[in-house]
């Protein structure tokens, strides 16, 4: 094959078909259409397949990028989810929400030069022609005996679940809700992550043997302590998420027309509140909106709001766009859908209509200072720029606390901020038992939680003595020096052996 | 019993129903885990049918013994008044989940005051039996519209040392609000160490005012509304001291005097328009041939 260059490969990057702004305001369905196999093609060809493959470190999960293009080029796209499905158990869900700008795609070899390869896109497609044609990976499996409870269906909670099952254990994992798949199914809506690809990843899990057991709340039905004394497990993962939403603490905060972005995407997505009243969960509804924020989730907020028919919406947020934490097509797509930016904007008072209802919102304009902490310049308050928007509903994005429910029912240990304390295995100080994802680091993303998952099921696998359970094998069974081969524990000396 | 032994019987099976009224009924639910983790002032959050609403309702007693739960509940909007309609012994619920909240804490105590109104006279049973059972004299005061909307007199008899029972008609006991009742129970026993108090809003203030003179502690149990019930969607958002609170993971227990009650009824009406709409729709397509 010809070696390719940056000036043989095509220029520019091959755009995906969107629903246009004005229609997609009215619906829920899905904003970016999937490639088709000749887009994806194209865009495959992009790829340099250079020697550094800078785009794999900038995985959180080390994806072999390179690899799985090439096979899309070669056009074996079962070879393409393979190499994939070998890291990545969720590639439908990643190739949606992973802020590809700022990890693979943002360190590409074509992007010092022209766009970057479409990384995600190309994720995407093999993830949805898997799910469209029932492909999974499901390798053979052996037991060995050990029984893992993971806490919390979300996607750090699905990752570490994948490769406990892989290495042959027995996985629950149990779910507060009454549908898995955590922020997937509650947070992200269905015009960004629809429920059906949630529902095939989740399906994809199961054939690995993973049991899924919704209604139930860890802590209060049962501890973490009573999962290792008496119900049998060998270890535990917990990734219950940073779930505490921070409201605003300004005057006016409590009235009933403020609301956490959590509880509205949650009524909205999970309840299925927008089909009210063939579904019975109620929505706040706003004709004027204001988004305070501006990370993934308030633009989901945002977004909702409009397509549930508000005439405007508004995000404020007091740092100014180049800070703004939410991914770059986000943004780029609510403001297509007409959501009003405001900028160096910051609320200081929640305006009461006298019956417990929202009649405005008092902000002051910001402007940006020294660096703080956080290397971002610190926003401070312009003197006398106070002024009132007229708004009829407040929600807030504004970042989560700590969930307070594993503080209260273990005795794992939590950081000065309530989260749970790990060590680089994610292992606790309770031992057998680790965790990951937003309880551990605060609220990040979907495939920060999964790299989170897996790490700590590398971690668990030190800690049972699993070893390198990534590669299959088969054994005939029987004794060794007298003792049963299938016994648990014995998979290390096996291992060794074979 | 394991978790996953659930799954093979039949989901949060109905056991049990009894009817105190037109509007008030007992659940008894399956669900042998819940009864041994569940302690006095938890909650469930229940959704009936797959399309329902999570509502937040009270533990209103477990037997761990028979493994399972008992939930009294008041039909008053379209998801209850569907229970009421559709919950028999045999069928099941879609969901339930908990115990959620932080039980009350029962701490070694001479005597105290358990008030019930309305409601609230199911939920507050276990915390009076668990203060007995913690060695405590305890004194029980209970509030019902009227002599026939009277239950479970007999079962607080048996762990009340005196009972004192009020009726808004004066057709038994006491005639008026449980707060005459408090009053009355407050003079005979100056010694009253703390007082818990479980009902409607209105009644749960009338209590905390009750016993504010003379400085008896006062707990009540909060029942905002919910969605998850584990702290993350801040629905159920109170002020309890000037400071919000999550009644579903800081509560449901908050001190009576502390507890701002105007705030709460007013987050109680959040959705007054859209639960009467579904109300009628309900109650339209119930007058419909073949439903």
């Amino acid at each position: 094959m010809k070696k390719k260059t940056i000036r043989t490969i095509p220029q520019r990057r091959t755009p995906a078909a969107e629903q246009d702004p004005r229609e997609r305001v009215t619906n829920f369905a899905e904003v970016s259409r999937a490639y088709t196999p000749e887009q994806a093609a194209l865009e495959a060809e992009r790829c340099l397949q250079c020697p550094d493959q800078p785009c794999i470190a900038g995985c959180p999960v080390g994806i072999n990028i390179p690899g799985f293009i090439q096979r899309i080029s070669g056009q074996d796209i079962r070879g393409a989810y393979d190499v994939i499905a070998a890291t990545n158990l969720l590639p439908a869900v990643c190739g949606r929400v992973c802020p590809q700008e700022s990890q693979c795609e943002g360190v590409c070899t074509v992007g010092d030069t022209l766009e970057p390869v479409a990384i995600g896109r190309l994720e995407r497609w093999v993830g949805d022609t898997a799910i469209a044609n029932g492909w999974s990976t499901v390798p053979y499996i052996e037991p060995t005996a050990f029984r893992i409870g993971i806490v919390g269906s979300g996607p750090a909670g699905m990752a570490c679940a994948a490769d406990m099952a892989k290495a042959g254990c027995d996985v629950i994992v149990y779910e507060a809700f009454h549908l898995p798949g955590g922020v997937l199914r509650y947070g992200i809506p269905d015009f960004r992550l629809p429920n059906e690809v949630v529902d095939a990843e989740i399906r994809n899990l199961e054939k690995l043997g993973v049991r899924f057991e919704c209604n139930t709340l860890v802590g209060r039905l049962f501890t973490i302590e009573q999962m290792l004394d008496e119900m049998g497990f060998d270890a535990v993962f917990v990734g219950t998420g940073a779930g505490y939403p921070t409201m605003l603490g300004v005057p006016g905060d409590s009235l009933n027309g403020v609301l956490s972005a959590n509880e509205l995407l949650t009524r909205c997505n999970l309840m299925r509140a927008r089909e009210f009243p063939a579904y019975d969960t109620p929505l706040p509804l706003g004709r004027r909106v204001a988004v305070v924020g501006a990370g993934n989730t308030a633009m989901d907020a945002m977004r909702v709001c409009r397509r549930l028919g508000a005439e405007s919406v508004s995000c404020i947020y007091r740092r100014s766009r180049a800070e703004c934490p939410a991914r770059a097509e986000e943004v780029h797509h609510a403001e297509e859908e007409g959501i009003e930016f405001r900028w160096l904007t910051n609320p200081v008072e929640v305006l009461g209509d006298g019956a417990g209802g929202v009649a405005g919102l008092r902000c002051v304009r910001m402007e940006l200072g020294e660096p703080d902490q956080s290397g971002r310049r610190r926003p401070v308050p312009v003197a006398g720029s106070e002024h009132d928007l007229d708004v009829d509903l407040v929600v807030v994005a504004i970042g989560t606390h700590a969930n307070p429910i594993m503080g209260q029912t273990s005795s794992v240990k939590l950081n000065a901020r309530g989260y749970i304390e790990t060590d680089e295995d994610m292992a606790t100080s309770v031992a057998g038992v680790f965790a990951g994802g937003d309880i551990v680091t605060g609220a990040a993303t979907v495939i920060l939680a999964m790299g989170a998952g897996r790490r700590a099921a590398r971690g668990m696998k030190a800690y049972l003595g699993i070893r390198d359970a990534d590669a299959p094998y088969r054994t005939g069974g029987g004794t060794f020096f007298g003792i049963d081969l299938a016994e648990r524990n014995f998979a290390r000396v096996r291992m060794a052996l074979s | 019993m394991s978790p996953s032994a659930r799954a093979d019987a039949r989901p949060f099976e109905i056991i049990g129903r009894q009817d105190f009224s037109e509007a008030t009924f007992l659940l008894e639910i399956r669900h042998p885990l819940m009864a041994r983790a569940a302690r006095p002032g938890q909650f469930v959050i229940v959704m009936s049918q797959e399309h329902g609403e999570r509502i937040p309702l009270t533990i209103a007693d477990f037997d761990r013994e028979r493994g399972s739960i008992t939930l009294v509940i008041q039909a008053v909007g379209k998801t209850t008044r569907e229970m009421q309609q559709a919950c028999q012994p045999g069928t099941g619920l879609h969901a339930v989940v908990g115990p959620m909240g932080l039980p009350s804490p029962i701490g070694p105590k001479k005597k105290v005051l358990c008030v019930g109104g309305g409601l609230g006279v199911a939920p507050v049973f276990p915390q009076a039996r668990a203060f007995k059972e913690a060695g405590a004299a305890v004194i029980g005061v209970l509030g019902f519209r009227s002599r026939d909307l009277i239950f479970w007199e007999d079962k607080f008899r048996s762990v009340c040392g005196e009972l004192i029972l009020c009726t808004d008609d004066g057709s038994a006991g006491v005639k008026g609000t449980v707060a005459e009742g408090i009053r009355q129970a407050i003079a005979r026993h100056p010694d009253i160490e703390e007082c818990v108090a479980i009902g409607p809003p209105m009644m749960m203030r009338g209590s905390a005012e009750a016993t504010r003179p003379h400085g008896i502690k006062t707990v009540v149990s909060l029942n905002p509304l919910m969605i998850d019930g584990t702290g993350m969607c801040g629905g159920c958002r109170v002020k309890v001291g000037g400071q919000i609170k999550f009644a579903c993971v800081d509560g449901p227990d908050f001190d009576g005097h502390q507890v701002d009650f105007d705030d709460l009824v007013t987050r109680l009406k959040r959705f007054t328009g859209q639960e009467q709409d579904a109300l009628a729709r309900w109650n339209e397509a119930c007058r419909l041939p073949g439903r």
